[in-house]
């Protein structure tokens, strides 16, 4: 009964992972970015949060009012003003000038908040959970986080194919110069996507921030949990993220029943074999 | 086709320009004033010219994967760290002599290198970067897991075998100087030697345009794992010797990404991707910046970070290539160029 306990737990904690990784896919699918610096601005939210909580006595996910729309805006002045310059046909400026923003941020963060660890605390709530029989139980929290990934992808897809914003999304996606002479304002349709992305890992973060300790420096886990969910998947489809982030999620927990020390090399174990197996993903859609 | 060619008019290939002999010249006096360090120079200026080498051979390595092959790696700490732990296991475990180990670390990293190549080789521009990040990580993780290596928490390498390097600590710090000096010269001599042949003309034009130097013959794939596969060599070596003289290792320090992989993609950006001399004039600023911010903590990674992501923008061929376009200098002539006479 672990077992089914672990797999399930991990199953739901992978919701946590489709959403860190719903952001890196929407910018990768509409502009063709992969933004190193994403586990950073996850952090980054995470401290926001942090901020509003202890400023304005908000509870951490009634902090979300102030996070989400934060970083909406900065989503958008982010890639107005920095990273529309990065991109076109050669790859390197847009990958280092996100490598370059990753470890500004960071270390941004460990000159505003020192390198302490932090949390958010969610009282009970953290630990409640549904008892299904003797020996199984769901936790609200990891439920909750799961339920939300699901809400957030029907969102985004709903979104993506049926508003026109979303319409412009996919044009710009399939071919940019096209979109733009049927009079897509493509430098405005990345920043909405930049700014929407940043808007949905506000949510993870929090959530984040709730579950675990996190420090300046835990950004990059979260850039590759977010990337080995994505690949996994498939590029392109935000199911096959959910899926991926599932995969990952149900991996490591089977890893840490096995040995406390195995969690994240499982995770990343199951990321190698999936791309030696189906090295396009299980779900894929676009081609890179 | 009776028809008379015009006959071809006389030319010579020049592949050396003024430029180039002040450069050799320079480094010739260069070299000559580090060989003689170890007779007047401080223990620290032997420590601090050993970083510099190292930081530099990085430097070149990384370049010639991303700035020619167009390999984006971020993942370079792992071989780093295998290079490190090799020589841990090769002298503790199999007593094999610190030296001769150093060489065997290098052909540890490359032969890991290999399963490593067929996974992310898959992956394309920057999905290659982050997953050759994901398998660095993995290496860390999986030393972690290694009790003879000292687990997660990591180990000190024996007295003895800091005893085999040299008896006294002024013997050790001088071969451990000439070794970090050997490996350092010889990268850069490596790098510019292979720059200078066939397969460097075949990388050269993968740099300039992949799929133009696929039509014309370039098989572009195995000029990828040749230097990918040099890289985590050489790497692999100075790995080994940086933990040789640090004398004690640890999965997180040994995989760091800022120490191995950060710093050495900031030195290659500012100083001027796709070019030999960048990296020198890279870790020049690296060093100067260091040296006046040592004290300022985090502000100085803030500073190196803003100015590697203004030159990116700015000046996509970093301070070396104004430098070059302007004056039209080369130190390390690795182009042939035809003159009619």
């Amino acid at each position: 009964m672990d077992w089914v306990n672990a797999v399930l737990q991990g199953a739901l904690v992978g919701g946590l992972y489709a959403l860190f990784a719903a952001g890196l896919s929407l910018m990768f699918g509409v502009m063709r970015l992969v933004n190193i610096a994403h586990g950073d601005l996850i952090v980054l939210a995470a401290y926001l949060g942090l901020v509003t909580v202890d400023t304005l006595g908000l509870g951490p996910f009634t902090s979300l009012v102030v996070v989400v729309p934060a970083m909406f805006v900065l989503g958008y002045i982010l890639q107005r003003g920095l990273l529309n310059f990065t991109l076109g046909t050669d790859i390197l400026p847009p990958l280092l000038v996100t490598f370059g923003l990753s470890i500004v941020i960071e270390n941004a963060l460990l000159e505003g908040f020192s390198a302490d660890e932090q949390k958010l605390q969610a009282g009970s709530f953290e630990t409640a959970s549904i008892h299904l029989t003797d020996q199984l139980a769901i936790g609200w929290f990891p439920l909750v986080i799961f339920v939300t990934a699901v809400a957030v992808i029907v969102l985004l897809e709903l979104l993506i194919y049926r508003t026109a914003v979303g319409r412009a999304f996919r044009a710009t996606s399939d071919d940019a110069d096209t979109a733009r002479l049927y009079g897509v304002r493509n430098r405005h349709v990345y920043s909405l996507a930049t700014a929407l992305a940043l808007a949905v890992i506000s949510i993870a973060a929090i959530f984040l921030a709730v579950r675990v300790n996190f420090d300046p420096a835990s950004g990059p886990a979260r850039l590759l949990y977010a990337f080995e969910a994505v690949i996994i998947g498939g590029l392109g489809s935000l199911w096959g993220t959910l899926a991926g982030g599932v995969v990952l999620g149900v991996a490591q927990a089977i890893g840490a029943q096995l040995n406390p020390g195995w969690e994240q090399l499982a995770g990343h174990v199951a990321f190698l074999i999936v791309l030696i197996v189906r090295p396009r993903g299980l779900f894929p859609k676009l081609a890179d | 086709m009776s028809a008379t060619a015009a006959p071809l008019p006389a030319f010579r290939i020049e592949r050396s320009t003024r430029t180039s002999w002040i450069g050799l010249a320079v480094a010739a006096v260069a070299i000559v004033v580090l060989i003689s360090l170890p007779w007047w120079g401080g223990e620290d200026d032997l420590r601090l010219i050993v970083e510099i080498c190292y930081t530099i051979a990085l430097a070149q390595l990384w370049n010639l994967l991303a700035g020619y092959a167009g390999l984006v790696s971020v993942g370079q700490q792992a071989f780093v760290g295998i290079g490190g732990y090799a020589l841990f296991g090769l002298t503790i475990i199999a007593g094999v002599p610190p030296i001769p180990a150093v060489a065997l670390a290098g052909a540890v990293a490359a032969i890991l290198a290999v399963p490593t190549a067929l996974i992310v080789f898959r992956l394309r521009g920057a999905y290659f970067a982050i997953g050759t990040w994901v398998v660095a990580e993995v290496f860390s993780e999986v030393t972690g897991l290694l009790p003879d290596l000292g687990a997660g928490t990591g180990m000190s390498l024996p007295v003895a075998v800091s005893r085999a390097v040299g008896e006294t600590r002024f013997e050790r710090e001088t071969v451990l100087y000439y070794m970090g000096l050997v490996l350092g010269i010889g990268t850069v001599a490596a790098v510019f030697a292979w720059l200078r042949s066939r397969q460097g003309l075949a990388l050269t034009a993968i740099r300039d345009s992949e799929t133009a130097a696929g039509s014309i013959g370039v098989n572009n794939d195995r000029t990828k794992y040749a230097v990918y596969l040099l890289a985590a060599l050489v790497t692999g070596m100075l790995g080994a010797v940086i933990y040789l003289e640090k004398l004690r290792i640890s999965p997180d320090a040994a995989f760091d990404v800022i120490d191995w992989t950060a710093d050495v993609i900031f030195i290659v950006v500012i100083g001027g991707i796709g070019s030999i001399e960048g990296p020198f004039i890279g870790a020049l600023v690296f060093f100067g910046l260091r040296y006046f911010l040592a004290d300022y903590g985090a502000w100085y990674m803030i500073l190196l970070g803003a100015v590697a992501v203004v030159i990116m923008l700015l000046a996509r061929r970093g301070l070396w290539g104004l430098l070059a376009d302007r004056y039209d200098i080369h130190f390390f002539p690795v182009r042939r160029r035809v003159r009619l006479e």
